[in-house]
């Protein structure tokens, strides 16, 4: 409740980043943000008192310097828009410096600052209506209305029907369905455990359907390889294929 | 035209039972409500039925939306709300009844947000940057505004501020301006004026009243 009092007293200007002179006599900085350089000019401006029709130019593009050189030190980065004001500030000041052309006509020689001046003019504006923004905000913070009633429409939470629960989850089966296939293919056996398990089940059931056994195959890849494993096994153990009729079931058998 | 002929029925029954002389007062009064929907309704009522609708609606409600529903025209409409207004304010409501954004939305007074809020357990939203502030301000009064020409005024590029205005709905796109680059044009959106608590862009103080706070 503290804090929430306190953000509702929030003041616009108080949140403004302030260069103070620490006690050590070097630059302290109260970080806060300048919008952006010409936000950082009107600061330099104001602090120093001078009349922003009357900008002592010099002075001012020091100041802006130095300020560039803390955020340096600070690690701050710069953003270039800074760097660009910088050398605008140069380059009026040393227009300023620069002796006249006498050859030059008196009356229309514009001040090197003026358009300094009117942007700077434009700018305190455009930040006065962003004043005028955020208090009205502040206001509107406070007044409630009833707020959305839920509906179907615009409650996304709950924003599905029963047939779309459905038709994700019948995605969900689909895919898993997919999965489990790769498994399967992924557990194939290899021809020496083929010929390992064959063997041990001739040796223990001693008679065993080929039909049978071929039909407990999943792949046709394990088909393959079962009957590689059968004429492996037929060639190297005491094991012999027996066919009691013509194309009735061969059986394995163990002698 | 089903009721109607319920109520051709009512009155045929009507009839008949006023011939055996049975229940007098029950078919003269459906009799009566069936012609009542053609009169006029009273004023009081009107801005009854205003009131229901401005509450119930999610977003302000508009004059036209209403004189709609209601079948009578916006001059009637905006008498009602007026003396709806009115009564709000002459008995101290909690609740106010505010022109936002073009239409007519009740809302709670601001001297009760401490209380609300303590309710609700809500905090006030993030407040917006200084940087996005500005870019609001410009974008409002230059509307439409590109990117160049709000970098134009405020000598710093606005991109992330673009992003959070955009992204809290205060600015919309309103298509490319026919220049070099063709640069995205932004304006303000209809939830700026709702955030705002503004009837309508012109009130919004004209930017050169801020001309005379700058000097």
């Amino acid at each position: 409740m503290e804090e929430q009092l306190e953000q509702l007293n929030f003041d616009f200007h108080k949140e403004q980043a302030k260069i103070v002179e620490g006690a050590d006599e070097q630059l302290q900085i109260k970080l806060g943000e300048f919008a952006g350089p010409l936000d950082l000019l009107l600061f330099l401006i104001k602090q120093e008192q001078a009349n922003i029709f009357d900008i002592p130019i010099a002075r001012i593009t020091d100041e802006y310097l130095n300020y560039i050189r803390l955020m340096k030190t600070l690690d701050i980065a710069v953003a270039a828009d800074f760097l660009v004001m910088a050398a605008t500030l140069i380059e009026i000041k040393s227009r300023m410096l620069l002796p006249r052309d006498p050859s030059e006509e008196e009356l229309e020689i514009e001040d090197p600052r003026q358009e300094l001046v009117d942007r700077l003019l434009e700018y305190e504006k455009f930040k006065s209506a962003a004043q005028m923004l955020y208090e009205r905000t502040t206001v509107e913070q406070a007044v409630f209305t009833r707020g959305k009633q839920e509906s179907d429409e615009n409650n996304a939470e709950v924003d599905a029907s029963v047939f779309d629960l459905l038709t994700v989850f019948q995605k969900i089966m689909l895919r898993r369905a997919e999965e489990i296939q790769l498994e399967i293919e992924r557990e194939e056996i290899s021809l020496s455990d083929m010929i390992a398990s064959l063997k041990k089940r001739i040796f223990d059931v001693k008679e065993l359907s080929l039909l049978k056994f071929f039909e407990e195959m999943h792949s046709k890849h394990e088909l393959v390889i079962a009957f590689i494993a059968v004429l492996e096994i037929v060639r190297t153990e005491s094991v012999k294929l027996v066919q009691n009729k013509t194309f009735g079931d061969i059986i394995l058998r163990k002698i | 035209m089903p009721a109607q002929s319920a109520v051709r029925r009512y009155r045929n029954q009507n009839i008949s039972l006023r011939s055996t002389g049975g229940h007098k007062t029950r078919p003269y009064k459906i009799m009566d409500l069936a012609t009542e929907q053609k009169q006029a309704r009273s004023i009081g009522e009107i801005v009854s039925v205003i009131e229901a609708l401005i509450f119930v609606a999610d977003e302000p409600l508009s004059v036209k939306t209403i004189a709609d529903v209601i079948e009578e025209d916006r001059e009637t409409v905006g008498a009602a709300i007026e003396q709806l207004k009115q009564e709000y304010d002459e008995r101290e409501s909690g609740l106010q009844l505010r022109e936002i954004a073009g239409g007519w939305q009740i809302s709670t007074r601001t001297e009760f947000h401490e209380e609300i809020r303590k309710f609700l357990k809500t905090r006030p939203n993030a407040k917006l940057s200084l940087a996005s502030l500005e870019t609001l301000a410009v974008i409002a009064y230059k509307q439409p505004a590109t990117v160049p020409e709000i970098l134009e005024i405020r000598g710093v590029q606005s991109a992330s501020a673009i992003k959070t205005l955009l992204d809290r709905r205060l600015i919309v796109a309103k298509g490319r301006k026919e220049t070099v680059g063709r640069p995205m044009q932004y304006g303000t959106s209809k939830d700026f004026l709702i955030q705002f608590g503004l009837k309508d862009l012109s009130e919004l103080p004209s930017i050169e009243d801020f001309e005379d706070l700058v000097s």
